[in-house]
């Protein structure tokens, strides 16, 4: 697969897109399902003690992540606005900076997921709206637009796996 | 990041866009640039004007000319940063990746027991 896209359409937001092989049915429960997301949103030394979901407008949502090695944590939170299965998530995201002395948009930030499958490879959107460009650069500048940022190092390992380095 | 941003903004024009592939190659005076992209002077050096702003150009003076040069390092920079963005990302989704297709498999082996 080709490698996520990451672009800037506006001041104020930054856009990630991604082909994955699998129907939008599997990336949806990958991203819907505790035990699921917390598989590939956490690598060593990140560990995800908590990753609570309730999926439906209306729904709230915790995820919290722990350095298992120097026992920082952060986390981010927020509410589910709108949920259509298999191809569209929209929430809002505030980061909680746990002990981190780290920027990643203080204001609340709406995130906007969509799932579009062709012929068996599902297209996955991620589109972060910042409440200022201020907030933006910030969270962009930290390098993750995300809980996403975890580990260069498992990006490593995983390329090292593949013989590809 | 205020710069990085600046910058994009700068290269968000086809022309200057076309102005740096060109200056990639080599450097050009604002005469050459002017017969290549078939502009007027005033509006070539206001591209380029934008372009030196963000520190994405350097001009130097010979007698009566000032070519503009491609500033290499700036752009190292820039393809740098993009790199360390899409690494974070990259990290994260190839483990999707490989979960997804453990999920594949999965599943095709509870159709196999359900055809049984």
């Amino acid at each position: 697969m080709k490698p996520a896209e990451v672009s800037t359409p506006s001041d104020t937001t930054v856009m990630v897109k991604r082909d994955f092989e699998a129907s939008a049915r599997l990336v949806w429960r990958a991203y819907t399902e505790p035990e699921i997301f917390t598989r590939w949103c956490s690598g060593p030394p990140w560990s995800m003690p908590v990753c609570e979901m309730d999926v439906r407008p209306g729904g709230k949502y915790t995820w919290r992540w722990r350095n298992d090695e120097s026992g920082d944590e952060f986390g981010f939170c927020g509410e589910f606005r709108e949920i259509e299965i298999d191809r569209k998530i929209v929430h809002t995201q505030a980061f909680d900076r746990g002990n981190m002395d780290l920027g990643m948009g203080e204001e609340g930030t709406v995130i906007t997921v969509t799932f579009d499958e062709k012929e068996g490879v599902t297209t996955v959107v991620t589109l972060f709206e910042y409440s200022s460009k201020e907030d933006r650069d910030e969270a962009l500048s930290t390098g993750m637009t995300d809980g996403m940022e975890l580990s260069y190092s498992k990006l490593d390992e995983v390329l090292i796996g593949n013989g590809k380095l | 990041m205020e710069h990085l941003t600046q910058t994009f903004a700068a290269l968000a024009d086809p022309t200057r866009l076309g102005i740096v592939v060109h200056l990639a190659r080599r450097e050009a005076t604002v005469s050459e640039l002017v017969d290549k992209f078939d502009l007027t002077q005033p509006t070539i050096t206001s591209h380029l004007k934008v372009l030196e702003s963000v520190g994405l150009i350097t001009r130097t003076r010979i007698g009566q000319s000032r070519p503009a040069q491609l500033a290499f390092e700036r752009f190292n920079e820039i393809t740098e940063w993009i790199g360390q963005v899409q690494d974070v990302w990259e990290g994260n989704y190839k483990r999707l990746d490989a979960v997804l297709s453990e999920m594949k498999r999965t599943e095709k082996k509870v159709k196999r027991k359900r055809k049984k």
